[in-house]
């Protein structure tokens, strides 16, 4: 199992600063940008540490927002090209539907492939639904957009011989012909994230890596729903468990006192990101109609459950909640890896974990003692878990 | 006289006709028509009002390739085609509004007479604001405060609602997304295409509108070559359904003005 290092790369300072939404309106006169600047430097120098440490290391984007201030994954990706050394540099996710411009997204994405030399893990994602009013990418046709994107940086990756022109839908391109070509042959490794069945099968027939975040025990449905769409493609081995990812919040320590305080903390995360206006948590068309028509009736289907079928809501659980949904994993070194080999098993394979190491007002003191007591007594039991085919054939 | 469903122009959609007579074509707002509203009936007391959903809204089918507010006025120009429509009065509230603006604006061989309230799809302002408020960037109450002139009565009990009618105000919802995100409930070309409509047009709005001030309609009827502006007292952006009575007056007085 790969174990990536991530952060939102919060301004926590401002959260106590809203009216009811820490995203879209939230005004930036809030943001100090001499706080915001040690901040991305402390926030950079951990990740240069768990590149020291074995990690791996996953980045991301938001907009609008003190929940997350890297705005564009390219800045933080083209620091850690050059910075760090051995990593993987999983970017997830980039949101490529959002872009106007998808070649620019192909050039430098290859770039930054070329500059680490070969180390880029490209996630694409279709966003979350309050980035839509930023973005002002219409979210009836996201989708359309989505993979109108992904079927335009792919073949611009790997067009090697001539120019080539792009007349569809939604993008128009003439002379295709990115340089630098990618380091990876025929492109960097593609995954996405999903939370739907629909999807989680789309990606199985692709065979990309799927990561999923929050969804507890309600991620071996979708991993199996990517299972099905990976034999409907006509594979006869079993998807491998390096198909698979999860993002969990992790609390640890060499006590468990002293895990829980950490885990209170990194819970800044679950409990602030869904701080938004309703209106911007719903764009139209970004659910069905007829999820549409079930919300307006006050339904809202539950999407984080216990392994005994409790409904966990992210935003109000208690720290002891989110252990029991799988969405944090906390406690002494050998707690936390008998709680992911235990995950692991609902899973019925799991080959990378997404560590939030770091979260909301959790210091840098903590983080590296952390992530370098992790990475000592957590990671290398995981790196030799076995997690034999004949496992993953069980969960087909 | 009333069908429910009717395939025009290779599209099924949910049919709304009724009265004799001349014909009024009714292009509904984004939040759809009910076949009860009064307003229809008024109209339909001295004319033949044809009513539809447009593709995509109520009950009526999204075809795929219809994506923009052009494919829309395409579909009513061959609409009024297929039904023959003679001197047709074309009535269109809010987004109906700027659908009317944009089917005119190509053609009125089958138009006689224009009715645009509360309208949106120009652009008059400054290009660092909206002349529109933001429908979907507010909370259903701000909306009834923006939109109605008595925000208590745009109040809704989805609780008590059948499941088909909610999936028809998620599709409104969707479908004028579809149309009207970008640019935001406008086509930048449409004022300065606003001289080729050279019939009678009338431009009526709520006087308590703050979607789309009375000033945005003042410009509107300016831009027109042939148009008045009146304003609709106790009313706001929806005047067909908080005024029906004095609606339909004034929509049927404009006509016996330009018969």
């Amino acid at each position: 199992m790969k174990v990536f290092h991530f952060t939102e790369q919060a301004y926590p300072e401002a959260w106590d600063q809203h009216q009811g939404s820490l995203r879209v309106v939230l005004p930036n006169r809030i943001l100090d940008p001499k706080i915001a600047a040690e901040r991305f430097h402390r926030y950079y120098d951990e990740w240069l540490l768990a590149d020291e440490l074995g990690y791996d290391i996953m980045v991301n984007e938001h907009h609008s927002t003190a929940t997350c201030m890297a705005s564009t994954v390219i800045v933080t990706l083209s620091v850690l090209a050059r910075e760090t050394k051995r990593a993987r540099l999983l970017v997830l996710g980039y949101p490529i539907a959002h872009r106007p411009d998808p070649l620019r997204c192909a050039e430098e994405l290859s770039t930054i492939d070329v500059v680490s030399r070969g180390r880029l893990e490209m996630g694409f994602v279709k966003g979350v639904p309050y980035e839509i009013p930023v973005a002002n990418t219409n979210p009836v046709f996201i989708m359309e957009r989505f993979w109108e994107a992904h079927d335009f940086i792919i073949k611009a990756m790997t067009s090697h011989d001539e120019p080539f022109n792009w007349e569809g839908q939604f993008f128009q391109y003439r002379h295709v012909n990115i340089w630098p070509r990618p380091w990876q042959q025929p492109h960097p490794p593609v995954w996405s994230t999903t939370s739907s069945r629909t999807n989680a099968r789309v990606l199985g027939q692709k065979g990309y890596v799927m990561a999923t975040l929050g969804s507890g025990y309600n991620t071996r449905a979708l991993y199996d729903a990517y299972r099905e769409g990976w034999r409907a493609a006509g594979r006869t081995e079993p998807a491998p468990p390096d198909r698979f990812a999860y993002l969990a919040l992790v609390g640890i320590a060499r006590s468990e006192d002293e895990a829980r305080r950490r885990a209170e903390l990194v819970a800044g995360y679950p409990r602030t990101s869904g701080i938004v206006a309703p209106h911007f948590r719903n764009p139209p068309g970004f659910l069905s109609v007829e999820d549409n028509a079930r919300l307006l009736q006050g339904k809202t289907p539950p999407r984080s459950f216990t392994k005994d079928g409790r409904v966990v809501n992210m935003a109000t659980a208690s720290v002891q909640e989110l252990i029991d949904a799988a969405i944090m994993f906390c406690g002494t070194p050998d707690q936390v890896y008998r709680q992911i080999v235990d995950f692991t098993e609902h899973c019925g394979g799991l080959g990378n974990l997404l560590m939030m190491g770091q979260a909301g007002h959790l210091s840098h003191e903590d983080t590296v003692d952390s992530l370098t007591l992790f990475a000592k007594d957590v990671m290398p039991r995981l790196k030799e878990l076995k997690q034999s085919a004949a496992a993953a054939a069980a969960a087909e | 006289m009333a069908e429910e469903q009717k395939t025009v122009a290779r599209v099924r959609l949910e049919w709304l006709e009724r009265g004799e007579g001349r014909p009024i074509l009714f292009l509904h707002p984004g939040i759809g028509i009910a076949p009860d509203a009064p307003v229809l009936d008024r109209l339909a007391s001295k004319a033949r009002v044809i009513a539809p959903s447009h593709p995509g809204f109520g009950r009526s089918e999204q075809p795929k390739d219809m994506t923009t507010i052009d494919d829309l006025a395409y579909f009513y120009l061959d609409l009024m085609d297929e039904l023959r429509l003679e001197g047709a009065t074309l009535v269109g509230i809010s987004f109906g509004g700027w659908l009317a603006a944009e089917i005119a604006v190509k053609s009125t061989s089958r138009i006689a007479r224009l009715v645009l309230a509360d309208a949106v799809g120009i652009k008059v302002g400054a290009r660092d604001t909206r002349d529109i408020a933001d429908i979907f960037a507010m909370s259903e109450a701000e909306l009834a405060q923006q939109a109605w002139f008595n925000p208590e009565a745009a109040k809704r009990d989805y609780k008590s609602m059948a499941e088909s009618d909610l999936v028809a105000i998620a599709r409104n919802r969707e479908a004028l997304a579809r149309y009207g995100w970008q640019p935001y409930m406008h086509d930048p070309k449409l004022k300065q295409r606003l001289h080729r409509i050279r019939v009678p047009a009338l431009v009526l709005w709520g006087e308590a509108d703050r979607i789309a001030s009375p000033d945005y309609g003042r410009a509107y009827a300016a831009a027109l070559p042939n148009a008045r502006f009146e304003l609709l007292p106790r009313a706001g952006h929806f005047p067909h359904l908080e005024a029906p009575d004095e609606f339909a007056a004034r929509v049927l007085a404009f006509e016996g003005d330009h018969a």
